[in-house]
């Protein structure tokens, strides 16, 4: 809804702050805009753009009306994608990833102005790929055994998912994410890393806030802002619930994305690994240096920790 | 506000240590809108202030009568990490009950003077404030406007300062969140479900066409209570 242009202090913003690393910023990375060519000039727009959901706007009827997902898709979706482009055109942000523009507008919590318009488009393009025409059912696989390890039941897991959900105080969202076993804290290390780590957790989060800020991987989402619901189901946001649940839910995409975050989060650890091992290559000289400064000076200022 | 003794139990002390106080567990009901659904078209919709009132009000009071008797459970055991928990649930119900009984009383039909300019030391108030009545409207409708997701926007009295503020809050937070002596003089629902039905996208259209039945009597009667 804001259409105020980035401010100045979107600068300061762009500096890492501490324990940032690019190559760890977002856990879903590559989604990639086009890029396209305005008119006469030879200036280079990129921008992102409005992708449809992965079925015809009828298609989830009678579940989900066509009218709500003209309003919802064509209306809001789209209004989220225009507002950024006009944010962000011209500042630091463009040509970034959408992961990208999202982490830097959160500003840990302190939000710049292109962060609701960020965030919202890439939960829209989640939620309407959380759902297939003929959806709902159960779960399979690999998934299904996460989902009874991590929740006792399938059942259960479905409890939880709609407590969420119908208990979001105003607008928001409710998601089942991965959570892989990393401590957001600057530089911190996880002491002992193991698979248990590795889990499937039920999130809601408020307005447009996106649970990759909190180093999960998005697997399935609803929308409960009573936009997403309000011509169907007017007040019965629990019904709108159950409904999706029930005929809506693609497992398929879940499944997928479920197989996209193990893999994304081995390729991390892999990376992580040769990278701690080239920084303990390059400190050895420096640390034996310092170890024998220490041993000659050692009634210095250190006695006192002894 | 209707308020009404559910339980009024009292117990007289049999001896010293077993004193028990007098008490009543007051519950909340559902206040009767003074005109009727239908009586605000076109700028709001029956339909929707009938879902508005019947369902949406009705369901904070609902919510908010249970996690009180819960407190009161909670309280009579003790039990403080319960009373703690149950604090969300009051602030959000608690407030969508004081925040819609609020709204009610600044709409009323056309006929009945919705829409006509606060008369006496308020209008001045404004335009000493605001410069004229119609920046005051146009500084409530972009704030209005640009509230994220679900909330209000207030014309509110800071009762110590003698000034008039405009105020957004997020959800149901009545005004008081904002500051503990401002006064809500005029809240007005930006949440989705007072416009949706028939302006969809188009919370600005929503805003542009709610001062036609906007009653200025209740935010006059507060500001002369208040700064006699």
């Amino acid at each position: 809804m804001l259409a105020t242009p980035a401010p100045v202090s979107l600068a300061s913003a762009l500096l890492p702050p501490q324990g940032w690393k690019s190559s760890r910023s977002l856990p879903w990375r590559g989604k990639r805009r086009t890029c396209s060519r305005k008119g006469n000039s030879s200036l280079i727009i990129a921008k992102f753009e409005l992708k449809p959901p992965p079925y015809p706007l009828s298609a989830l009827e009678p579940h989900m009306s066509r009218e709500t997902l003209e309003y919802h898709w064509g209306k809001h979706h789209r209004g989220y994608v225009d507002n950024l482009n006009r944010q962000i055109v011209g500042t630091e942000l463009d040509g970034m990833t959408l992961e990208d523009i999202i982490t830097i507008t959160y500003n840990k919590g302190d939000l710049l102005p292109a962060f609701n318009n960020a965030a919202q488009v890439w939960n829209h393009t989640s939620f309407w790929e959380s759902m297939k025409p003929g959806g709902g059912g159960e779960p399979s696989g690999d998934l299904l055994e996460l989902i009874k390890r991590d929740f006792g039941s399938f059942e259960r897991f479905v409890e939880e998912f709609k407590l969420a959900a119908s208990t979001q105080f105003g607008s928001g969202w409710a998601w089942l994410v991965y959570k892989a076993n990393r401590l957001d804290v600057g530089n911190a290390v996880n002491p002992r890393p193991s698979e248990e780590d590795k889990k499937l957790v039920v999130v809601k989060s408020p307005n447009a806030i996106n649970p990759l800020l909190w180093d999960c991987y998005p697997l399935l989402t609803i929308d409960v802002w009573e936009h997403a619901y309000y011509l169907d189901f007017q007040n019965h946001r629990p019904d709108y619930i159950s409904i999706f649940m029930e005929k809506l839910v693609s497992w398929e995409a879940v499944s997928s994305r479920l197989e996209m975050a193990k893999a994304q989060v081995a390729n991390r650890e892999r990376e992580e690994e040769r990278r701690k091992r080239a920084e303990e290559e390059e400190q050895m000289p420096y640390s034996e240096a310092v170890k024998m400064y220490l041993e000659s000076d050692g009634d210095g200022d250190d006695s006192e920790a002894e | 506000m209707a308020l009404r003794t559910l339980l009024t139990r009292k117990s007289l002390g049999l001896g010293l240590g077993v004193s028990q106080s007098v008490r009543g567990l007051q519950t909340f009901s559902l206040p009767d809108l003074p005109y009727d659904y239908g009586a605000l078209e076109p700028a709001i919709s029956g339909e929707i202030m009938k879902l508005h009132h019947q369902k949406h009000h009705q369901t904070y009071i609902t919510n908010y009568n249970k996690a009180l008797e819960q407190l009161h459970e909670a309280m009579e055991k003790g039990d403080s990490s319960t009373v703690v928990k149950l604090q969300g649930a009051i602030k959000f119900n608690g407030g969508g009950h004081v925040n819609h009984s609020i709204f009610w009383k600044n709409l009323t039909p056309v006929q009945e003077g919705g829409g006509e300019p606060p008369k006496g030391s308020l209008g001045w108030a404004i335009d000493t404030h605001f410069g004229s009545m119609e920046a005051l409207v146009a500084k409530i409708n972009s704030e209005g406007a640009a509230v994220q997701g679900s909330g209000w926007v207030w014309l509110g009295l800071d009762k110590e300062l003698k000034k008039l503020v405009v105020e957004t809050t997020a959800n149901q937070d009545p005004l008081v969140t904002k500051g503990p002596n401002l006064v809500p003089l005029l809240g007005i629902d930006v949440w989705e479900h007072a416009y949706y039905l028939q302006y969809k996208n188009v919370r600005p259209d929503y805003l542009k066409n709610v001062w036609k039945v906007i009653d200025w009597k209740y935010a006059s009667e507060v500001y002369e209570k208040e700064c006699p």
